[in-house]
């Protein structure tokens, strides 16, 4: 027997059983369905996270000023020294390492905005031209910083939108004074709404140049350098040298601290992927009690087809015949069951998608591939025993029965 | 053709030992048409069964086509059995869900012929045994005369040596059983050898030769004279 013709005989004998391979179908389905829609959850939150993580800017290294010892005494500490500031000058000097491709100094304060009898407070940040691209910003209006020299201050500044909002209304924000504590900005441009990412609102920003910044804040200190590395193999490069360089700026002191956008983002990736792991593993559990059913079904289908399965061996069916009509039986009805259970899970998914548009779902194509193979591999494993008693069958007494 | 020397089947029935045959002596020939008749009980199914394969003496020896096939495994005997061994039953044993075409097909399949082949086959089988017009209908759709053509042309289709009929008329009525009858024996005039098991007298005295069973014993062996 061809296997073309074993697999039509197997298909026959499934529509000669409708109410019994739709019910099976449908327990194969919705496991399938269920491995589909769970992984695509999983991972949709995975891809949600990095995005929201690469919003923050790529191959990104920041440096705090201070440095967070878990263990031992810094020498500072005994002789009552404070953490150096971070200042402009380290900023510059990073710009040495060839792993670094920009930096961007941020300063950050608060300050009274106002404009003509509207007036708020806002959180200031100063910064150069460099920023827009570290930050991966959007520009609404207008132009961002201009590329000067971070030491010289300049009177321009760049609005979130919502401050342009409560600040000018409809009014044309670009090329207006905005007064900033006791100093005047003229405003250059507007940022594109972006809304939240990671906790930082750049709606509710006033972007003015470093320089600027440390004028209206009376201080020479940063509160954060932010860098880019030429690609995602330097950053680790980029951080060791950032470190380096920051100590030799301090005279040997190692007071800064310096994080990989990198490190975080990866182990937020492996525990999100953990996570997609034991959902779809406790969704394969759906499809190894689909497995059982099939099993059951098919003992039954070999009581009920005792005398068939009789003719076949009087019609000169080998046992190993027999076991193979059962098993493309098993493979058959899990195969279409699991082409209607990923159809299932990418309809199920299509509409997670819908309701929580934020969540970029979709199953990976390893999930879809493993939930087709457990679940054709369990509907011919659980086979293995019901092939076997209907190849064992006596054939006499298979057909003596009436 | 068939050779039997000593055959015993002997069957376990709880602690009991059952002996269905005692020690089978027999030579049936090429192309011989033959009955088996005897009470229910006697042992002629045992008997056919053991001939087609479908059971293995308990001891002796069977020799098919000049071949000892007691000592061969499932799958050589099942071999034998597609080649050279074509079933009747009494309940004609047709796939319920199969269309007559498909079920006469089936053995053609499962001996794995090229598709080409089997259509020309079916096709002839279908022709010549009048059922060219119920080759789509499922046996359900059809008569118990046509059922047991059915039956005969599949068991044909692989073209045996020997035909084994189990009580072939059994479920017909008188008509259509002679009909079907008819059909047998004109398989045998064409050299196919037919084993006929009884227990109508009337039916096992057409043939050439004539086996009686009681108790699991060959009691007489007539032939008829022609």
């Amino acid at each position: 027997m061809s296997p073309g013709d074993n697999l039509l005989f197997a298909f026959g004998s499934l529509r000669g059983a409708r109410t019994r391979t739709l019910l099976m179908m449908i327990a194969m389905s919705i496991g399938v369905a269920a491995v589909v829609i769970l992984t695509s959850l999983g991972e949709g939150a995975r891809r949600y996270v990095i995005g929201q993580f690469s919003s923050l800017g790529t191959n990104l290294v920041i440096v705090l000023p201070g440095r967070s010892e878990t263990a031992g005494v810094n020498p500072g500490m005994l002789l009552g020294q404070t953490a150096r500031d971070l200042v402009l000058d380290d900023a510059q000097a990073l710009m040495r390492s060839p792993a670094i491709r920009r930096i961007a100094p941020l300063s950050i304060g608060a300050a009274q905005a106002s404009n003509g009898a509207l007036n708020r407070e806002v959180v200031v940040m100063g910064t150069t031209a460099n920023m827009l691209e570290i930050r991966h910003m959007e520009l609404g209006q207008g132009q961002f910083l201009p590329p000067i020299d971070p030491r010289s201050a300049s009177p321009v500044c760049v609005l979130g939108a919502t401050i342009k909002k409560e600040l000018f209304g409809a009014e044309q924000a670009v090329g207006s004074w905005l007064r900033l504590g006791d100093r005047r900005f003229r405003v250059i441009g507007l940022l594109a709404k972006q809304g939240e990412s990671m906790g930082m609102n750049t709606d509710n920003l006033v972007i003015i140049p470093v320089a600027s910044a440390h004028q209206l804040f009376n201080t020479q200190a940063l509160f954060r350098i932010l860098i880019e590395a030429k690609s995602r193999d330097m950053i680790e490069a980029a951080k060791h040298d950032a470190e380096q360089i920051l100590m030799q700026q301090h005279s040997g002191e190692r007071d800064v601290t310096v994080i990989t956008q990198d490190a975080v983002l990866a182990t937020f990736d492996r525990i999100l992927r953990a996570l997609t792991l034991a959902v779809g593993g406790i969704a394969a559990i759906s499809l190894s009690v689909a497995g059982v059913l099939i099993m059951n079904v098919m003992l039954i289908a070999v009581a009920q087809r005792t005398q068939e399965i009789g003719l076949l061996k009087a019609l000169g069916a080998p046992p190993a015949q027999i076991r193979q009509l059962f098993f493309a039986e098993a493979a058959l009805l899990s195969a279409i069951g699991s082409v209607f259970g990923l159809v299932l899970g990418e309809i199920g998914s299509a509409i997670i998608g819908q309701v929580y548009p934020a969540l970029p779902v979709a199953a990976p194509w390893w999930a879809v591939l493993a939930a087709f193979g457990t679940a054709l591999g369990t509907g011919i494993l659980f086979s293995v025993m019901p092939a076997r008693r209907a190849a064992r069958l006596d054939p006499v007494q298979a057909l003596a029965r009436r | 053709m068939i050779e039997f020397a000593g055959v015993r089947r002997v069957f376990k029935v709880g602690d009991q030992e059952v002996a269905a045959l005692r020690d089978i002596d027999l030579e049936l020939v090429a192309g011989e048409y033959v009955s088996i008749m005897g009470p229910s009980g006697s042992g002629k199914s045992t008997l056919l069964n053991l001939i087609g394969l479908l059971d293995r003496p308990t001891s002796g020896i069977y020799r098919l086509d000049g071949q000892d096939v007691t000592t061969l495994d499932d799958e050589a005997q099942a071999r034998v059995r597609s080649e050279k061994i074509g079933f009747v039953f009494q309940f004609f044993h047709l796939v319920p869900r199969l269309s007559a075409a498909m079920n006469i097909e089936l053995p053609l399949i499962l001996a794995g012929l090229p598709p080409e082949e089997r259509k020309q086959r079916v096709t002839q089988l279908l022709q010549s045994y009048g059922l060219a017009d119920r080759a789509d209908h499922r046996p359900d759709q059809l008569s118990g005369g046509q059922r047991q053509r059915v039956a005969i042309a599949r068991a044909t289709s692989m073209n045996p040596l020997v035909l084994l009929a189990d009580e072939p008329t059994g479920n017909l009525d008188q008509t259509t059983g002679k009909e079907v009858m008819n059909l047998l024996e004109k398989l045998v005039s064409k050299g196919v050898a037919l084993i006929l098991v009884t227990h109508d007298p009337g039916l096992g005295g057409r043939a050439m030769r004539q086996l009686q069973m009681v108790d699991g014993q060959i009691v007489s062996d007539k032939r008829n004279q022609a």
